[in-house]
């Protein structure tokens, strides 16, 4: 993945997406550029220049601080992410993941669309990459970053090149079948030998191009040369020297499995058998430091099919009885068929949860501090999670726009809304149109008519008026609406708005609206 | 047990003792307690005199329901509701079919907004369900149930079961879209059960009645059942204030709040 650093960028949304990007370190006396985009390569930039010379040749550059940390975290992620690939995966610094494929190709149906379908995958991600399938990994990685489709074509061997199914990311794909890997490493420059700058500068003042010189040498004087890297890297990548790579492991997923000697078909064992898995996931969790946020129940039928269950959590849990409760709700879902053999849970998302220490408080809990995480779980498991919400204070005079949902558990803001003006307590979403009689400008209506019922207005306050909010919309500069609270003879009381503020037709048709009541 | 029941004098009222004697057996003989157990809320000494218990007793169901063409959107129920709730501590519960409260108002009423979850049911059901689930969850203040139609006995029996378990006050606030629904008038197993009604309000400045302006909402607050109560009672109150507070009004029709020498004037 030549281009890491800058597409880790543009995927965060950090750098803009169009133009040359390019990341800026300190290498000790002065500051160069420490990765290039593609455009950026384009118009003759390379890694190690230095930064004021990159400007001076391209202006408008789009600069950035490195950041070989984040890159090596993305990258190990990324790593993580290839073993859906195959079972060995290993993070290659900087900018390289080797996979190791042997027996895996054919259930993505062969190498060849392996290849494909993971560049495809990594350029959807906004990640452009090279890749080659080889015999060895010293093979591969000098083949994925120095082999280029035209040397291929004018030696006539060892490499198949084919393009890469997105044209945004370098269609640079590489398959070296079995036995052919000198050929295919024969061209490519000594660089690709994974060996320091330093020994790579040294072999190229003795006239070494290529590895096929190298290969050709004898290895005595060499190795007391430049030491045994040289003779090694070279053995490594043809395939004579075995080379590890150290693969990731994947996170461990917390679970718990229980299979029954006869199949089970009543809700009753259902509900057993949860409270025994819940019971030793938690446990399992509680061993980590973590808590559950998210559970499978998986139901493994005698006919070979999975019915699954899952449950989310606001905060962290590993309370086994609200967990079993929570799973438990969801039981009427399970089609058992002729019976359930046996019942997986898994955690696919923990978080850490500490212990907390109970104290006893000197005075009354806080409202808003008294954890209702237990019974926000059960209704957002039961109605959904948008469904169950606060309300939090807007800074806007706008009526509508003056409420926001938060999640249930969000912190308490300690906010409300200013205690003088008048609001009801219904509101009615849209307003309704009423037709009402009022003097111009700025008198209440005497009567108003909705849903064919006249209402005479006894007592009225207002108005309070509340002028569009110009800097959300275009459309609301000169825009106002009058509101006024009234009575009608029964006592009830409406929040009634006309739109425009009765001078200037500007502002409003001056048609009458319903709001609210109180 | 002895389940004779004692002679009644021949003539005359029953002794109170008598009463005491009597509601002692029901009560052993019954599930339903006739004095409901746990504090009680006030709302104001002529009210609580008549509510058994001395108050709105927490940890039982309450039915509020507006009346007239509020019966659809229960605006003064739901203030009413929002006034007691406010006086209390702790978080509230409030189940919605279909979200049309506007948060600001209820602040107005005392309840603060930090304190309130909100779910959105969709269905009657899922607000019964919901409401059992917010009784079972300790230390909430409160849960309130916005039931469009019917609330069956089976329904309303469970509610009360569990706020009763739970010690927690419930509140089934009716709605309907027809006015005074003779379904909402339906018998049910919660506590009590209010109807409140806007009246028209005095104005603002008794001694200039001129004065443009509106005063604080007054409404007629209706008793409709009261379990070991007696029957419909109703009083004139002045609606909650910004600490959820209703006021009793002097000059209500039978004078009940006023001064005790002037009643006797």
């Amino acid at each position: 993945m030549p281009t890491l650093a800058t597409d880790r960028l543009r995927r965060h949304g950090a750098a803009p997406l169009e133009g040359p990007l390019v990341t800026a370190a300190h290498d000790g006396r002065r500051i160069v550029v420490a990765a290039a985009d593609a455009a950026a390569a384009a118009l003759g930039l390379r890694a190690g220049m230095p930064l004021a010379q990159a400007q001076a040749l391209v202006p408008g550059l789009a600069i950035h601080p490195a950041a070989p940390d984040a890159d090596a975290a993305a990258l190990g992620r990324l790593a993580t992410w290839c073993l859906r690939y195959a079972p060995l995966s290993a993070a290659d610094a900087p900018d390289g993941i080797w996979l190791d494929v042997t027996g895996c190709a054919h259930l993505h149906g062969g190498e060849t669309k392996l290849l494909r379908d993971l560049a495809g995958r990594l350029a959807t991600q906004g990640v452009a990459a090279r890749a080659a399938v080889a015999d060895t990994p010293g093979a591969a990685h000098a083949v994925a970053r120095f082999a280029t489709p035209k040397e291929k074509g004018e030696k006539g061997g060892g490499v198949f090149p084919f393009p890469s199914p997105f044209a945004s990311s370098l269609p640079f794909l590489f398959v070296v079948p079995i036995g052919e890997t000198p050929a295919a490493l024969a061209p490519l420059p000594i660089e690709a030998l994974r060996m320091p700058p330093a020994h790579a500068d040294g072999l190229r003042l003795l006239g070494f191009e290529c590895v096929a010189q190298l290969a050709a040498t004898p290895r005595a004087p060499l190795t007391r040369r430049f030491g045994p890297l040289v003779a090694t890297r070279l053995d490594q990548a043809l395939g004579t020297v075995f080379e590890p790579i150290v693969p990731v492991f994947p996170p461990e997923l917390v679970q718990a499995r229980l299979s029954f000697v006869e199949p089970l078909l009543t809700a009753e064992a259902f509900a057993a058998v949860i409270a025994r898995l819940t019971c030793t996931v938690c446990t399992a969790l509680e061993k980590l430091g973590q808590g559950a946020r998210r559970l499978d129940l998986l139901f493994e039928r005698v006919d070979g099919s999975v019915q699954c269950l899952r449950i989310g959590t606001a905060r962290p849990s590993r309370d086994p009885r609200h967990l079993a409760r929570l799973l438990g709700e969801k039981l009427e879902r399970v089609d058992p068929g002729l019976g359930v053999e046996a019942m997986r849970l898994v955690v696919p998302l923990a978080e850490p949860l500490a212990y907390a220490q109970a104290s006893v408080p000197l005075a009354e809990a806080e409202s808003a501090d008294q954890d209702v995480s237990a019974l926000v779980d059960r209704l957002e498991n039961r109605l959904g999670a948008a469904l169950v919400w606060r309300a939090a204070a807007v800074e806007s005079d706008v009526p509508e726009r003056s409420v926001r949902r938060v999640p249930a558990l969000a912190p308490p803001r300690r906010t409300t809304w200013p205690a003088d003006l008048p609001r009801p307590v219904r509101l009615l979403d849209p307003p309704q149109p009423v037709d009402a009689m009022a003097l111009l400008p700025d008198q209440p209506p005497v009567a108003f008519t909705w849903r064919r019922v006249r209402h005479r207005v006894r007592r009225a306050d207002g108005p309070e008026r509340i002028a569009g909010e110009w800097w959300k919309r275009a459309g609301e500069v000169r825009s106002v609406r009058d509101y006024f609270q009234v009575e009608d003879e029964e006592g009830r009381r409406f929040w009634l708005f006309r739109r425009g503020d009765g001078e200037d037709v500007a502002t409003g048709d001056l048609r009458w609206f319903l709001h609210g009541f109180f | 047990m002895d389940l004779s029941i004692p002679n009644p004098p021949a003539a005359g009222p029953p002794a109170a003792g008598l009463i005491e004697t009597l509601r002692a057996r029901i009560a052993r003989i019954g599930h339903s307690p006739p004095r409901p157990r746990g504090p009680a809320l006030l709302l104001g000494p002529p009210i609580d005199a008549v509510l058994l218990g001395g108050g709105l007793s927490l940890g039982a169901l309450h039915e509020a329901a507006g009346a007239g063409p509020d019966t659809e959107h229960g605006a003064a129920a739901a203030l009413f509701v929002a006034g007691i709730l406010a006086r209390q501590s702790g978080p509230v519960l409030w189940v919605v079919e279909h979200a049309d409260l506007f948060a600001p108002g209820l602040a107005a009423a005392g309840l603060h907004p930090d304190r309130v979850i909100y779910a959105e049911a969709g269905k009657p059901d899922a607000v019964l369900q919901a409401m059992e689930e917010g009784l079972r969850q300790p230390d909430l203040a409160g849960v309130v149930g916005e039931i469009g139609g019917r609330l069956t006995l089976t329904a309303s029996r469970r509610l009360q079961l569990a706020a009763e378990t739970a010690g927690t006050i419930a509140f089934a606030l009716r709605r309907s879209r027809k006015h005074d629904d003779p379904a909402l008038a339906e018998p049910s197993a919660a506590v009590t059960s209010w109807r409140i009604a806007a009246l028209p309000s005095p104005p603002p400045l008794p001694h200039t009645p001129d004065t443009p302006g509106l005063g604080r909402q007054r409404w007629r607050l209706e008793l409709l059942r009261c379990r070991g109560g007696s029957g419909k009672k109703s009083w004139i109150v002045e609606a909650c204030d910004a600490t959820g507070r209703l006021g009793l009004v002097a000059d209500a029709g039978d004078g009940s709040a006023a001064p005790a020498w002037r009643r006797s004037a």
